[in-house]
């Protein structure tokens, strides 16, 4: 194992010292295991940013887990409807902590052009969102900036965020009982 | 027009097709096929294990609905016979289906015994949005029906429009939008068949088109500026001519992309385990899919050669010489080799249109609808009242009610549009082909296993924003 | 099996007319033309009859059901609901609308589901926007939106957006807040 780059370290000849948050937070981020929640156009744009122009397994993304359980990083890429609601909270209560969510494209964000009776103006209504990408839909270049920003969130986060009273206040603010998140419900 | 038509056979009858007194000569006059030597139709033998349990099933089925009243809708639970069924739940949020959509599937072992489906899990009430915007935005909104391939869907909306108001488009525009819907066409089926690939396993063959259709993709942004959801095009013409780097890139694309594309074909067409997964696998046959008013490549490959551009040609496709390829048994490998065969004709029509681009005006005189140009707009009184009413809405149309459709990704896209003479639509109703077909679904997949239902419903191209609306 | 379908004789709409009011003269109301397709308006107890003809008359041939929808008119006192049908003949190339008008206190109509698969879902979808009941459907319950929605959303009387939205103030889009 060679120097861990892009930290602050003290470096000497055959050791390095840090702090084990941050070997923590950088391995974290450059392996996140994202489950693509693509619902509609911004699907088909997320599809492309997997593809091989706008490479997304440079950033450590190769593997896509569909399984909510193996999963890190929820991405929301199009429409939620009031009808698949309940669909996506369970989703992201079956994710395991650590978990963070990108909510790609208008719709996701905020019901986009779709002010009707129909669509969930925005995924933050019932799950808490890290990172908004806005665009409809959005260059593959802003996903991948998005996914940047979450990899900065993901670094310097701290490991024990999920006992702090802030976060579970936040999700109690969303109804969501993380003592028994990651269960079976 | 020249249009290589295929014998004609009588087909109104009242029972099932018999698959196995199909005459060679017929299927040699389909062009499902490369023109190889080899073109020994391979692909009628169809050698999956529950053929003979399908074929009991259907004739079943047939025996007993003398009205042709098949119903699947409902999933008795009191049916299961010492609890030998298994209830599985195969979506709404599943890696196979692209697209949200649910169903629920009653499965001995691995054979379905019946399915039911729950769609709508992304309405987002396009009818009733289209009811309070004016004509021109309501283009955004048909972007994001089939999504895979929206300049189709804008054109025609605007041919609607134009219909109704009885306006004549030049030749040139009319080219112009020949060759960017069937641009659009290619890209849709790229997607169709890359996924299907994936569905099998074949997880290269997506990687590959993907990267042709960013080709695509570069020239959609010369003409409108954006990538997927285009909004391309106006009421009475294009925004602009075609740029020269458009000419550069379109003939680029002309010649690289054909190669290209044999390459994905060849990794898939004649390959054993691709030809094993996909025969068979979810047949239909041509009396039904014509019952459940089927359109497009999946009533094709089921054997009906129904084309919205050859029955009712719109914007000068009776000036272009294609063929329409047919299949045979209306399974996933013929669904998968229509529309590889389509995307040859749309490379055909486009060489076509560019060859004959005839010189003229990228616009109708049109100039209650059409944007006057910015320096009219500042020093003439009339082009300023113009650009005024048609960028708040407040464009006069005439009263009315048009029907009009194009041949979209899937099949025939139609626009019901019922005008009252106000600033908005009273009613537009589109017609989406996806969602007329879904029904069939649960036909299809009876008798099968599930793989060969998650590849059924690959290679039907559901798109869930043509499906919802 | 392959299938071709070369046009024959070329339809008139006049043809279609008369053809139609031989056998069902008096439940045809009125008829127009619209851009080339014959609309025509029949009453609502024998849209079952009439399609069932058309589809199966040689001469005529409605082998396809394009579309099946609903439109409001609530200005229209007893005939608020039309369920428009469009059929269209491939061997004799032509397009033909009809429409059925319903009243609001009963909306219903019979269901053409054996005769076409197709209207299965046409017929759910109408109903789950205007709530005009379609008798013998198999399965007549909401398709798009939300079972347990208990209003009909296409009928003009009901706003697009959702009135218990709370974010989004309608002072700012144009809309006074009712």
């Amino acid at each position: 194992m060679g120097k861990i780059e892009d930290l602050e370290v003290i470096n000497g000849e055959g050791y390095q010292l840090t702090t084990l948050d941050k070997a923590i937070g950088l391995a974290r981020a450059n392996s996140v295991w994202p489950l693509p929640f693509a619902t509609s156009c911004c699907g088909i744009e997320f599809m492309a940013t997997m593809g091989s122009m706008y490479d997304m397994s440079r950033f450590g993304m190769e593997r896509l887990s569909f399984s909510p359980r193996q999963a890190d990083l929820l991405i929301v890429a199009g429409t939620i409807s009031k009808k698949l609601g309940p669909v996506l909270k369970q989703v992201y209560e079956q994710m395991s902590e650590p978990k963070w969510v990108l909510s790609v494209g208008a719709c996701a964000s905020s019901g986009g052009i779709f002010d009707t009776y129909s669509v969930l103006q925005g995924i933050d209504r019932i799950i808490p969102v890290d990172v908004y990408v806005p665009g409809c839909p959005p260059r593959p270049e802003q996903i991948i900036d998005g996914v940047m920003n979450i990899h900065k969130l993901v670094k310097n986060e701290s490991s024990r965020r999920r006992y702090s009273d802030e976060y579970r206040h936040l999700m109690d603010t969303y109804d969501i009982d993380i003592d028994k998140t990651g269960e079976n419900e | 027009m020249q249009l290589e038509k295929i014998k004609t056979i009588d087909f109104l009858e009242d029972h099932l097709i018999n698959m196995s007194n199909m005459k060679e000569e017929n299927i040699a006059l389909s062009s499902t096929l490369n023109n190889s030597e080899e073109s020994t139709p391979k692909f009628k033998e169809v050698t999956h294990e529950s053929r003979e349990s399908l074929e009991k099933i259907l004739s079943d089925v047939a025996e007993s609905n003398t009205n042709s009243e098949v119903t699947h809708e409902k999933s008795d639970s009191k049916e299961t016979i010492d609890g030998k069924y298994a209830t599985i739940n195969f979506g709404p949020t599943h890696p196979a289906t692209h697209g949200i959509f649910q169903n629920i599937l009653k499965v001995d072992g691995e054979k379905i015994i019946s399915s039911e489906q729950t769609v709508g899990y992304i309405h987002r009430a396009f009818e009733k949005l289209a009811e309070r915007r004016p004509y021109n935005q309501i283009t955004p909104i048909t972007d994001r029906l089939n999504y895979c391939s929206s300049p189709i869907n804008n054109m025609g909306w605007h041919m609607t429009v134009e219909k109704l108001i009885g306006v004549e488009i030049p030749k040139r525009v009319q080219y112009m939008r020949v060759i960017i819907m069937e641009l659009a066409r290619i890209a849709d089926h790229l997607i169709c068949n890359s996924v299907i690939g994936v569905d099998t396993g074949a997880l290269t063959s997506f990687f590959y088109p993907f990267s042709e259709r960013e080709k695509i993709y570069e020239l959609y942004e010369e003409v409108c500026g954006a990538r997927l959801t285009t909004n391309i095009g106006r009421i009475g013409g294009f925004e602009r001519d075609f740029t020269p780097t458009f000419h550069e890139k379109l003939k680029n694309f002309l010649r690289t992309f054909p190669k290209a594309f044999e390459e994905f074909n060849s990794m898939l067409e004649r390959n054993r385990i691709f030809m094993d997964r996909t025969k068979g696998a979810g047949p239909i046959s041509a009396e039904r899919a014509l019952n459940y008013s089927f359109t497009g490549p999946n009533l094709r490959a089921a054997g009906v050669d129904y084309d919205v551009r050859v029955m009712q040609p719109y914007s000068s496709y009776e000036d272009f010489d294609f063929i329409i390829p047919v299949g045979v048994n209306g399974d996933t490998y013929d669904r998968f080799m229509v529309r590889q065969e389509e995307v040859r004709q749309s490379i055909k029509i486009i060489e076509q249109a560019y060859k004959n681009l005839p010189q003229g005006d990228y616009k109708a005189d049109l100039p209650e609808f059409y944007l006057p140009p910015k320096e009219d707009v500042y020093n003439n009184m009339e082009a300023l009242i113009y650009h005024f009413k048609i960028v708040m809405g407040e464009t006069e149309i005439p009263a009315g009610e048009v029907y009009h459709s194009v041949e979209g990704g899937n099949g025939e896209l139609g626009f019901y549009l019922i005008s009252d003479g106000g600033r908005t639509p009273y009613r537009l109703q589109f017609r989406r082909p996806c969602f007329i077909y879904y029904q069939a679904y649960p036909e299809m997949i009876t008798g099968m296993t599930i793989s060969d239902a998650v590849l059924t419903l690959s290679s039907m191209n559901v798109i869930a924003g043509e499906l919802d609306a | 099996m392959i299938l071709t379908l070369t046009k024959l004789e070329k339809m008139n709409n006049d043809i279609i007319l008369s053809r139609i009011k031989e056998h069902f003269s008096s439940d045809v109301i009125s008829s127009e033309v619209n851009f080339d397709i014959l609309t025509l308006e029949i009453s609502a107890s024998k849209s079952y009859e009439i399609i069932e003809f058309l589809k199966n008359d040689e001469i005529l041939d409605c082998s396809f059901l394009t579309l099946l929808g609903g439109v409001h008119y609530p200005e229209d006192l007893n005939r608020e609901f039309a369920i428009v049908y469009h059929l269209h003949s491939w061997r004799k190339d032509f397009r033909l609308r009809l429409k059925v008008f319903v009243p609001a206190e009963n909306p219903s109509v019979r269901s053409i589901v054996k005769i076409y698969n197709g209207a299965n879902w046409m017929e759910r979808e109408t109903y789950d926007f205007f709530g005009i009941i379609f008798e013998g459907h198999p399965n007549l319950k909401r398709i798009l939106n939300m079972d347990d929605m208990d209003y009909f959303p296409m009928r003009k009387q009901y706003a697009l957006e959702d009135a218990t939205r709370e974010d989004k103030d309608d002072r700012f889009f144009g809309r006074s807040s009712n």
